[in-house]
């Protein structure tokens, strides 16, 4: 086995749902779940004298997504005919767009261990999704609620070198589509499906293997165990003295290997042709424009904007902009609280565990953003102690209350009131003779005594600094 | 060229079950066909955009609006077997 | 009133004034169908729920509600055309038992317009033929001489109407398939600019050349279709959103204040003694009307049927790909206990269901798509079809109008083409460069030859230009000696 005389190379392809409301040529719904075949339209059935219409949310979501990933958006693209029979593709041919895809070029960015990474995208272009089969045996059933809902493919360059850097790829594409909001990027659920493209040459070769395609990949994790498993194995091909077939092979998660899907005498021939009922799509650059417009800061470039705005760690940054929702909200508790790194932690720290033990997400946090600003003003205020204020966390967490309430209701607040901490510290001192002694001939350890005697006694209300200003005065 | 041999394969491309005689047969009627069809290599196209759509039409989209206008019954009632609601196949794999 | 040869306008007016009521007018001819059809085979599927829908006219109208400019008027439909409950079989035993959940945009917006549909009409397989005689239901015959054909493939539409089974029927027009039939049969066949007519509902045989049409006796009643049906259908994205001006309202449509040119490419052609007198006796007449003649030129019309041949068939093989035996229509018994494969279920099911016309073309475009074989064949006949295009264009810089013969004889007798189908493919030479091009045509019925067979004329027109060809086309109506003249024993 000669693992590290190889190269790997890898490319994917990744389906992205376009969450439109209906499908991307016919009027009948994409929510899911519904009753079998009950979302399906004459279009859907592809039934005789059925037309395409284009849906024109599909077309802004495709756009909307080409921008984010800084592809040419092309003024003229064209749907094609690609060809073939299977019961869950009802008209005997997807449409779909061959050589004049809606977005050309394009590229994704990410860290992988620390460092940037760029990865070229080659295209993306619009697709309709085909029906559902179910083997039973002797028979096949087939639901065709999900054939045509629109798709979005984004076909990556073969410029990845390793299995972590594909999951890592993946992931940062997942990030920008829910980020712009046009696609969960549900592995599990199928709304984003990775093809992964895989080939192996010995370094220093230029000539690129034969390829072999990896389906039915449904979490990241698996992305990297399927690529890792189809480069050992085409290595383990080629050192036997075998050649790589080009084919499409099917992961199996639970025996962790790939199994060929078709043989090579079932080549496929797909016939593409421009499909003569749709006319190109012709974009104006006003629409894209607009478009360009509404799109959200991206996660890579917010992420470098806490780092330099909010004086935030990278880890931490890149940890505050995985989601955007997350990101929307830790801006607004760093900018009403006016303590961006107070609130980071925070957030990092209580929030995400909160929700993370609990299931919710961020958007339905029962602690607000402006409540926990809030919180955190308190601290930086010195109104409560850290210790405190978790205290006031859990509580704001079951009652949704507002921390300066729940301050007063639990009656935690700080006592400042330098006279009322005089007293305590007067009362302390008298009582405890012997220490004072102690303190006095050079004992500074006893100092910590005091203090814990101090807070004893305030039941932990006493600020700290007035603590100490109080009891280094009256000790002298 | 059109042989037999293609017209077999072609059929197949386009799961269409024929015999060897009935391949002769369109190989026959089917090779004059593109031997009229030969007379276009005389025609200069070099840099000319092939045709689809014929006529000056405006690219239209419908907007992203639901609307349902059959039943899954309506659908289902037209195949030819079914199993509830669901497209009844022979095994596919 | 003769309801036998009356006008889409008499009998709407009549039914609108209550001088009769649509159920009498769809009574009559629901009779005239029963009595006549066994006869020329023009309709396959009769709609039992006529009477029905025409009491619900006569209702609107009892009510003082608009009942539409077609009120009562009875109609024939192709059978490619799909209607809501009503069998549309294409004429293929693949769709031998489909009852569609939805209406063709176009029937709708003529019973919106209070038509009634009576049945369906005969047709070629899927519209592939020119003479009705790949039909599932069998061969349609001339009403003129029932030895020859109807023509095709809307041959069931124009026996219909030469019958008087049906005062107007719907065809569809891919490569002639309005125009010839109607040349056929003596009758006024419109072939508009694509786009014009939705197809949506209309089972495709090739997307980027099928054009719904009317077929009738008259001009003015092709008119009146045309105001229902033109205009854009958001259930097709190839309809044009230009507004369609409405020409039956208009009271003269004719005019002879046209430059009609003349390509002289078609004349090089081997055509029958009496088609060619009809043309130039008509241009004659036309030219005393004060109507202007140029030569124009027409190059690339060499190339039109070749090029037809493959866009076509390369459409159809797509478009047919559906018919598989798992959603709708015909689906062959296993030959064994149970189907082997998937594969054998569709392969059998394909080879019982399409006859072999249809199969020869599926092949010749499966083929003309596949690898190897597009840039010579698909993409190659796409470039010329621009070209050809580019003829109308340049010569529409020199004349209003076009005209030409429609075919190169006229019917011709059943069986002694069908077997040849270089020979027939031929036949489409006049006709198939407008559906390449996209642009508007009809036929105008000009007069009989001396077998009694009818001949018509061929008008071509810019694109979205039918005012002006309809203007022509009722000009060349008014002065031909086809008025009136109806087939013996109908």
């Amino acid at each position: 086995m000669a693992y590290s005389d190889y190269e790997a190379v890898i490319g994917l392809e990744i389906h992205a749902q376009l969450f439109t409301k209906s499908k991307i040529f016919s009027t009948a719904s994409t929510e899911f779940g519904e009753g079998d075949n009950s979302q399906v339209t004459p279009v859907c059935a592809g039934m005789p004298g059925t037309l395409p219409v284009l849906n024109k949310g599909a077309v802004e979501l495709a756009i909307k997504t080409g921008l984010a990933l800084h592809c040419e958006i092309n003024k003229k693209s064209v749907f094609s005919r690609k060809q073939y029979f299977y019961p869950d593709l009802p008209k005997g041919y997807q449409i779909s767009q061959y050589d004049l895809p809606i977005c050309s070029g394009g590229y994704v960015e990410f860290y992988l261990n620390g460092k940037l990474r760029k990865v070229n995208l080659e295209r993306a272009h619009m697709e309709e999704d085909a029906g559902k089969s179910t083997h039973h045996g002797d028979y096949t059933l087939v639901n065709l609620n999900r054939a045509g809902v629109p798709l979005l493919e984004i076909v990556s360059g073969p410029e990845m070198r390793s299995p972590e850097e594909a999951a890592e790829y993946s992931r940062a594409v997942r990030q920008i589509l829910r980020y712009i909001g046009v696609c969960d990027g549900n592995l599990e659920e199928g709304s984003m499906r990775c093809d992964c493209n895989v080939s192996v040459r010995k370094k220093g070769v230029e000539k690129l293997g034969t390829k072999v395609e990896l389906k039915n990949i449904n979490s990241f994790k698996f992305i990297e165990k399927a690529i890792e498993y189809e480069i050992q194995r085409q290595i383990d091909t080629i050192e036997g003295g075998e050649i790589i077939v080009q084919e499409t092979r099917l992961y199996d998660s639970t025996k962790n290997k790939t199994f060929s899907m078709r043989s090579k005498e079932e080549a496929q021939d797909y016939r593409y042709f421009p499909d003569p009922d749709l006319l190109p799509i012709t974009l104006d650059t006003a629409w894209i424009e607009s478009i360009k417009k509404g799109l959200p800061e991206l996660p890579l470039a917010k992420s470098q904007r806490f780092q330099t705005d909010y004086g935030l760690a990278e880890l931490d940054a890149n940890v505050l902009t995985q989601e955007k929702e997350m990101s929307d909200y830790y801006e607004e508790v760093a900018k009403k609280s006016g303590n961006p790194k107070i609130a980071a932690n925070w957030m990092m720290a209580e929030l995400m565990r909160e929700l993370k033990d609990n299931k919710v997400d961020v958007e339905n946090s029962p602690v607000t953003a402006s409540a926990l600003a809030e919180l955190v003003q308190l601290i930086d205020k010195g109104t409560i102690s850290g210790k405190m204020a978790k205290q006031v966390f859990a509580e704001m967490w079951t009652t949704k209350d507002k921390p300066s309430n729940l301050i007063q209701k639990l009656g935690l607040e700080q006592i400042t009131d330098e006279s009322a901490i005089a007293k305590i510290v007067d009362d302390v001192i008298a009582q405890n003779a012997d220490q004072v002694a102690q303190y006095r001939s050079g004992k500074d350890k006893v100092f910590g005594f005091f203090v814990g005697q101090v807070m004893k006694i305030s039941k932990g209300q006493a600020n700290p600094d007035s603590v100490n200003k109080l009891l280094k005065e009256k000790l002298k | 060229m059109l042989n037999k041999e293609t017209v077999l394969k072609v059929a197949k491309l386009a799961r269409l079950n024929i015999s060897e005689q009935e391949a002769e047969e369109y190989q026959t009627q089917l090779a004059k066909v593109l031997e009229n069809f030969q007379k276009l290599t005389e025609v200069k196209t070099d840099g000319i955009e092939p045709l689809v759509t014929p006529s000056p039409i405006d690219f239209y989209m419908r907007a992203d609006e639901v609307s349902q206008t059959v039943t899954a019954e309506e659908i289902i009632k037209c195949a030819p077997d079914a199993k509830g609601s669901l497209y009844k196949v022979p095994p596919v794999v | 009133m003769d309801l036998g040869k009356a006008s889409l306008r008499d009998i709407s007016t009549a039914v609108k004034g209550k001088a009769i009521s649509a159920k009498e007018v769809t009574n009559f001819f629901q009779q005239r169908i029963e009595k006549l059809n066994k006869k020329f085979n023009a309709f396959v599927t009769l709609n039992e729920s006529a009477q029905k829908e025409a009491e619900a006219v006569d209702l609107k109208i009892q009510k003082g509600q608009d009942p539409g400019f077609l009120a009562g008027v009875p109609v024939g439909v192709k059978d490619l055309f799909c209607t809501k409950g009503l069998r549309t079989t294409a004429a293929s035993k693949i769709l031998a038992n489909f009852v569609p959940p939805y209406t063709a945009t176009c029937v709708q917006r003529l019973q919106d317009q209070g038509a009634i549909v009576l049945g369906k009409t005969n047709m070629d397989e899927f519209a592939m033929g020119s003479s009705n005689e790949t039909s599932n239901f069998g061969t349609c015959h001339n009403p003129w001489n029932t030895d020859y054909v109807a023509g095709g493939s809307s041959g069931g539409s124009a026996a219909a109407v030469a019958a008087g089974l049906v005062p107007a029927t719907l065809g569809s027009d891919t490569g002639g398939s309005i125009r010839q039939p109607a040349a056929f049969c003596g009758l006024a066949g419109v072939k508009p600019t694509y786009g014009r007519i939705s197809r949506y509902g209309m089972i495709a045989f090739a997307s980027s050349l099928d054009q719904a049409g009317p077929m009738a006796r008259t001009v003015d009643d092709c008119a009146f279709l045309l105001d229902a049906m033109c205009g854009h259908d958001a259930k097709d994205s190839t309809t044009s959103a230009r507004p369609w001006e409405k020409l039956a309202a208009q009271k003269n449509l004719k005019s002879y204040k046209f430059k009609v040119g003349l390509p002289k490419e078609y004349f090089e052609h081997n055509i029958e003694e009496s088609v060619k007198k009809a043309f130039w006796d008509t241009i004659e007449n036309l030219k005393k009307q004060g109507v202007e003649f140029v030569d124009i030129q027409l190059p690339h019309t060499p190339y039109a049927v070749p090029v037809y041949y493959m866009v076509a068939t390369s459409e159809a093989s797509s478009n047919l790909s559906r018919y598989d035996g798992i959603r709708y229509g015909f689906r062959a018994e296993p030959p064994a206990k149970d189907w082997a494969s998937l594969d054998e279920l569709y392969s059998v099911t394909r080879a019982q269901g399409f006859g072999d016309e249809v199969k020869r073309r599926i092949i010749l475009g499966t083929f003309a798509l596949s690898t190897g074989y597009y840039d010579a064949y698909y993409s190659k006949a796409s470039k010329v079809r621009r070209l050809i295009q580019n003829d109308f264009i340049e010569a529409f810089k020199n004349c209003d109008l076009i005209m030409g013969p429609v075919t190169t004889s006229p019917a011709f007798k059943t069986s002694t083409r069908i077997n040849d189908p270089i020979q027939m493919y031929l036949n489409d030479i006049f006709t198939t460069s407008i559906n390449l091009a996209g642009l508007p045509a009809m036929t105008v019925p000009v007069g009989l030859n001396s077998q009694g067979l009818p001949v018509g004329v061929q008008i071509m027109a810019p694109h979205f230009a039918e005012a002006a060809m309809l203007s022509l086309a009722q000009g060349i109506e008014d002065v031909s000696d086809m008025k009136g003249k109806v087939p013996h024993g109908v």
